[in-house]
């Protein structure tokens, strides 16, 4: 059996004020989540899903309007300040002040969570060596790179040994070389027994960081799983083919094909399921060729989430989130 | 309300208390590592002491201008506003921390959101307290008579005018969230109060109507009174009104302030 969640929300709503005269945003509209402890759970979703402010939600920035959260065995309503001790919060903004050193920062950090002066020195020192800031600790950190002030930031949040950290967005903006140094670090706090709930729009992130995923739009999970699991829901492979103006014909002839799962029209693009996309190829070209259709552009390959997502919204995640 | 000896009641005041004061630190620090508005603050105040000060040496015989030299009457005013201005901007700096995450950052720890709001306007106190010796300092070559007991008590009352508008410029701060925004509010506000406190120029050469406005300041009050401590008249009852009136509305500010800090995240 698996032990008691770190994370559990029921029903978890949360709506804004929108423009004009009673009109109410939601933001999120009503999420189930469960996350085991030890994982890195991923939150995916386009810009406006309601990604960051669920993650508001459970870091106690935000009471919900409605349901309830646990986050580490307490209330976030009810007991935000014992939920507090128990997490670390990095937000997107980040959360270093340019004109304050990175071990000001780190002992400021561990001194209002209640460690002396002594302590929350070493604790700093400690940090500043794990995340290979030591030389910089002393410069302030409007002077320090982006990955490098991404990497403090977290390490503020980790000061007072969280059992969990939340991460919003922590690889937007960055190159592909400090994004894959902040993946390794990532790992190692979640090798390091911290369960790490972080919010992204990278397909890519969600893939190969996430041992879990919960895929959000408007408000609400869509799918849940690990991404081997969910792509795993797309059996087979996808081969998308653009037409010109005859989608809808396509798509009636191929549905009717032994060798096609599924057959849908997805953002003007014809995508069909198939087992074995390198055999089904050559059958769709000449079905098409036999009536007169001629394809513009083909493309064959193995399901990726962004497929799931666009199985399950009907949109694909590479548009909505650019 | 807790009870006494309630050893919860006791372990959250000693923390607010540890809690304001790190912040006081850090806020501080910072201040002075970067201190371009510390010294913009007070080149203001002493502009208007050597270039408009020697003009009411004149005025002074007029009928009408309060008791005691030129420099008596002007530089509390001066003091005032040097308070006014310190505290009434704060909240810019409190724009450009919100923005980098930093109060976010320690909202979601288990600090008191009292001391948030406290350490900072403390820091903010210190260096108007600052600013307020350099403009008594240069303007006793002027002819600015002084006497300890009075100043000291006049510096109290600086202190107060900090404790009272720090907190709304944060408050401003967190609802506005943009210096663009806070701008023209805290103008709009500053303003009015700095001329209705009859800094420049005594109120009483105003016009009765204006005199009347002016008495709903608490900023006029703290002028009055501040001008009756640095020539020893300790009977004036503007002393005593100033006092309390500053008092009560620190208080209310700072639980506003604190208010809004418990709740900036929303």
């Amino acid at each position: 059996m698996s032990p008691e969640p770190i994370i559990e929300t029921t029903g978890l709503r949360r709506t804004f004020k929108g423009r004009g005269k009673g009109a109410e945003v939601e933001a999120v509209a009503g999420v189930d989540l469960r996350v085991e402890a030890g994982d890195i759970f991923g939150f995916l979703g386009p810009n406006g899903a309601g990604k960051t402010t669920t993650l508001r939600i459970l870091a106690t920035l935000l009471p919900p309007t409605a349901g309830t959260a646990c986050v580490a065995g307490f209330d976030v309503a009810k007991h935000p300040n014992e939920v507090r001790k128990r997490i670390g919060y990095v937000a997107q903004a980040g959360g270093s002040y340019r004109e304050a050193t990175g071990r000001e920062e780190l002992v400021i950090q561990g001194r209002l969570f209640g460690m002396s002066k002594a302590d929350a020195g070493k604790r700093a020192v400690e940090i500043l060596d794990a995340l290979e800031l030591a030389d910089a600790a002393d410069r302030t950190c409007g002077t320090y790179s982006g990955g490098m002030r991404r990497r403090l930031n977290i390490g503020i949040g980790m000061v007072h040994r969280p059992a969990m950290l939340f991460l919003d967005e922590p690889t937007t903006g960055l190159d592909p070389q400090a994004r894959a140094r902040m993946w390794d670090e990532i790992r190692k706090l979640r090798d390091g027994g911290t369960t790490v709930f972080l919010t992204t729009h990278y397909l890519e992130e969600a893939d190969a960081l996430c041992d879990r995923l919960a895929i959000i739009d408007h408000g609400r999970i869509v799918a849940e799983g690990s991404p081997t699991e969910l792509k795993r829901e797309i059996a087979g492979d996808v081969i998308t083919i653009g037409v010109n103006g005859h989608a809808d014909q396509v798509v009636k002839l191929m549905a009717g094909q032994p060798f096609v799962r599924e057959a849908g029209l997805e953002d003007g693009l014809v995508r069909l399921y198939v087992d074995k996309g390198e055999e089904a190829v050559p059958s769709v070209l000449r079905l098409l060729d036999g009536h007169g259709l001629a394809p513009s552009t083909m493309d064959l390959h193995r399901p990726s989430l962004d497929d799931v997502f666009l199985k399950k919204t009907g949109r694909s995640l590479r548009e909505t989130a650019a | 309300m807790p009870l006494r000896g309630d050893a919860a009641a006791w372990e959250k005041a000693v923390r607010t208390i540890r809690d304001t004061w790190l912040i006081f630190d850090r806020s501080l620090t910072l201040s002075l590592r970067n201190p371009v508005w510390v010294i913009m603050g007070i080149l203001q105040p002493i502009l208007y002491l050597l270039l408009f000060g020697p003009l009411l040496t004149n005025i002074a015989r007029m009928p009408g201008f309060p008791p005691g030299g030129a420099f008596n009457v002007f530089v509390p005013g001066l003091l005032v506003m040097t308070a006014l201005f310190g505290s009434a901007f704060v909240g810019f700096g409190l724009c450009d921390e919100m923005r980098e995450g930093v109060v976010e950052r320690m909202t979601v720890t288990p600090m008191s959101r009292v001391a948030m709001l406290v350490g900072r306007s403390l820091r903010d106190v210190v260096l108007l307290l600052g600013q307020g010796l350099i403009l008594v300092v240069l303007a006793i070559p002027f002819g600015l008579e002084i006497n300890l007991g009075g100043v000291a008590v006049a510096f109290a009352m600086l202190a107060v005018i900090g404790l009272m508008m720090a907190p709304v410029s944060y408050t401003l701060a967190l609802v506005l969230k943009s210096e663009d925004s806070l701008a023209p509010v805290v103008n709009g506000l500053a303003l009015p109060l700095l001329l209705l406190s009859g800094v420049m120029l005594p109120m009483s050469l105003a016009p009765d109507w204006l005199q009347t406005v002016a008495k709903f300041n608490p900023l006029f009050h703290a002028v009055s009174a501040i001008r009756a401590l640095f020539n020893a008249n300790y009977g004036d009852s503007e002393i005593v009104v100033g006092l309390v009136l500053l008092f009560v509305l620190a208080f209310a500010t700072i639980a506003l302030g604190a208010r809004s800090f418990s709740r900036s995240a929303e």
